[in-house]
């Protein structure tokens, strides 16, 4: 998958180069020209044709001054990483993500609600909450597998499909990317507004961490509306999300930015010593591996979130479904939750609109469910 | 079978640009995009060279390797060609190319560049051989009616040469033993005295 030989290319630059250096031997020369214009072969101009090679900007009479530029190196080291590491270790993330949790399905099956279905549910996400978490998870799932046609298709799709059916999906995948990257960034938004005050860490955290989440074993440890897993996703899905977001802009208009340049300015001051001068050219090589980096990693724990909220796991999916869960799986993972809205007088629980369970049975129910509305 | 490249001598080229100007007209160019360019280094100052550059050609070209729709493709005679009808301009052949030999129609607007054009080593493209579509999309296939790249044939100093590698590194290495080597050289510091300072 990877083409690392950046040994053959240099065919082409050995030729503008190394015969050069050869013939040029009187560049530079001046002084000695004029002092023994007779002698022959005494400097072949290393130094002038090893600036070139190291990248030195000369002048050009056409508009593009980045054309200037005789030899650029360090599109070598990009295509180097993001052929090689990125794409390698990118796909062995994700690949193994999805094994890991083929596994985990073997072996632990669905997490079951214990106390099975009580008939009874509470409004857990509101329709605005559920229409920015879709339009979050949409935009993100569509923008995703386009970025990944972008590193990986030519691989893959393009052998099942052929050339011209992969070119037309991938230009069209492309204007989605750019497009859908607006809705990503207002979902974001979004669902930082709505949700961030129930993601701040928490004492519960700390014991729900040791009990391991309860993925292991029947004990489910008590939390509030979201779990410290969650609250952890959703802190990845902000970050990594500003972060693909920023880099994605200087993605979509190039050339035009000094995000790098500028970050790199501000972690220096933190004692880093990383480059400041960084060419348009660079920027953009730079955002290109940064975007590509953090949205690999993201889509990998996507994935598993992914899983946890649909065949992972009981009774998880109608949160972001209808809205309302069951009160038994509701007791079960978010039991503080529970009683916080039953304190406030808002748990509101209502038959559950999906026949479960007979009649008596859910009658029978009751005392699981509490005060019921009305 | 020729193994097709460029070489610039950098003792000849005189920044006349008239290689630029033959590339634009043979294949009729849109504005803003070129595919051959000169540079100078140390421009007005002693020790002035000029270099004429466009695509290389490259052996296991990075372009190509980096290309999400991997349009990229050799002739026979070692010439990178490219399939417009696939590419679909996303900019990363120019991230990648050591020469900055790719060009776009435009850039910016949403990340919409249009089609990547680039030096064609004058033989065209993805499209069958001296059609209209193979001249509108990529221009003059001169390869196949039997010329060289109009640049070098262009030339008036020679300086640039474009051909089979083995016969254009015979020139090379003919006009290096005929000149001398050095600043004892023929040309530049023959032509004025002084070398040029
Ligand atoms: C939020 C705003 C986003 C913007 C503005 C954005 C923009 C871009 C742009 C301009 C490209 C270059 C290719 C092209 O021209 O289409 C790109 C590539 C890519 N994007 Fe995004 N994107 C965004 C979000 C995302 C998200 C959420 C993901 C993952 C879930 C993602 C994954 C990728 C990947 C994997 C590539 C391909 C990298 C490669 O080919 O090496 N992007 N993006
Ligand atoms: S476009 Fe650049 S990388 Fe591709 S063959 Fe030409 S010089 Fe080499
Ligand atoms: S701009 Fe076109 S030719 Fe260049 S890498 Fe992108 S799709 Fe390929």
């Amino acid at each position: 998958m990877t083409r690392q030989t950046p040994i053959k290319w240099m065919g082409g630059i050995c030729l503008l180069v190394v015969l050069l250096v050869i013939g040029s031997a009187s560049v530079q020369t001046t002084a000695y020209a004029q002092n023994s214009p007779e002698v022959l072969g005494t400097d072949a101009q290393t130094e002038f044709w090893r600036a070139i090679r190291q990248g030195e900007q000369g002048t050009v009479s056409i508009p593009d001054k980045n054309a200037a530029q005789l030899i650029q190196s360090e599109g070598d080291n990009w295509r180097a990483l993001r052929n090689g590491p990125l794409s390698v270790y990118g796909a062995q993330a994700l690949i193994g993500m999805v094994l890991v949790l083929a596994i985990f399905f073997l072996f632990r099956g669905r997490i079951r609600i214990d106390h099975g279905w009580s008939g009874w549910t509470v409004q857990r996400f509101n329709e605005v909450e559920r229409f920015g978490h879709w339009l979050l998870a949409g935009s993100f799932i569509i923008l995703g597998l386009t970025g990944l046609n972008m590193l990986y298709g030519r691989y893959f799709l393009k052998t099942l499909i052929g050339d011209s059916a992969f070119a037309t999906i991938t230009a069209w995948g492309k204007i989605a990317h750019n497009y859908l990257a607006f809705a990503f960034m207002i979902a974001l938004v979004l669902v930082f507004i709505m949700w961030v005050r129930h993601n701040f860490p928490s004492r519960t955290d700390i014991n729900w961490l040791i009990k391991g989440g309860g993925i292991i074993g029947p004990s489910h440890p008590p939390a509030k509306k979201f779990n410290l897993g969650q609250k952890i996703i959703f802190w990845l899905v902000l970050l990594c999300g500003i972060s693909i977001s920023l880099t994605g802009i200087a993605l979509l208009f190039p050339f035009q930015t000094t995000m790098f340049a500028d970050t790199f300015a501000l972690l220096n001051v933190f004692g880093f010593n990383l480059p400041t001068a960084v060419t348009p050219i660079q920027e953009m090589q730079y955002a290109q591996l940064w975007h590509s980096i953090v949205s690999v990693a993201l889509i990998v724990v996507v994935i598993a979130h992914i899983y946890i909220g649909s065949i992972g796991m009981e009774g998880a999916f109608a949160a972001m479904g209808s809205g309302r869960v069951d009160l038994n799986w509701a007791k079960e993972h978010h039991s503080l939750w529970v009683e916080e809205l039953d304190a406030a007088g808002t748990l509101n629980a209502e038959r559950d609109s999906v026949d479960r369970l007979s009649k008596e049975e859910a009658v029978k129910d009751e005392a699981v469910k509490g005060e019921p509305a009305e | 079978m020729a193994r097709m490249k460029f070489l610039c001598d950098a003792e000849r080229c005189i920044e006349c640009n008239a290689c630029v100007t033959a590339c634009k007209n043979e294949h009729e160019v849109p504005w803003g995009v070129n595919r051959r360019r000169v540079v100078t280094i140390n421009d007005g100052k002693p020790g002035e060279r000029s270099l004429s550059v466009a695509c290389m050609h490259c052996s296991d070209a990075p372009c190509m390797a980096v290309c999400p729709v991997d349009c990229f493709f050799y002739t026979e005679q070692g010439v990178v060609l490219h399939n417009k009808d696939l590419c679909i301009g996303c900019g990363y052949c120019f991230y990648a190319c050591p020469f900055g030999a790719p060009q776009y129609p435009q850039v910016g607007n949403f990340g919409s560049r249009g089609k990547m054009d680039k030096c064609t080593f004058c033989a065209g493209g993805a499209a069958d051989a001296g059609s209209d579509e193979e001249f509108k999309k990529y221009g003059r296939n001169r390869l196949a009616e039997g010329k060289l790249p109009l640049c070098a044939e262009m030339c008036s100093t020679k300086a640039l040469l474009a051909g089979d590698g083995d016969q254009v590194s015979n020139i090379y290495r003919e006009r290096v033993v005929a000149r001398g080597f050095g600043s004892g050289a023929w040309g530049w510091s023959k032509a004025y005295p002084g070398g040029g300072s």
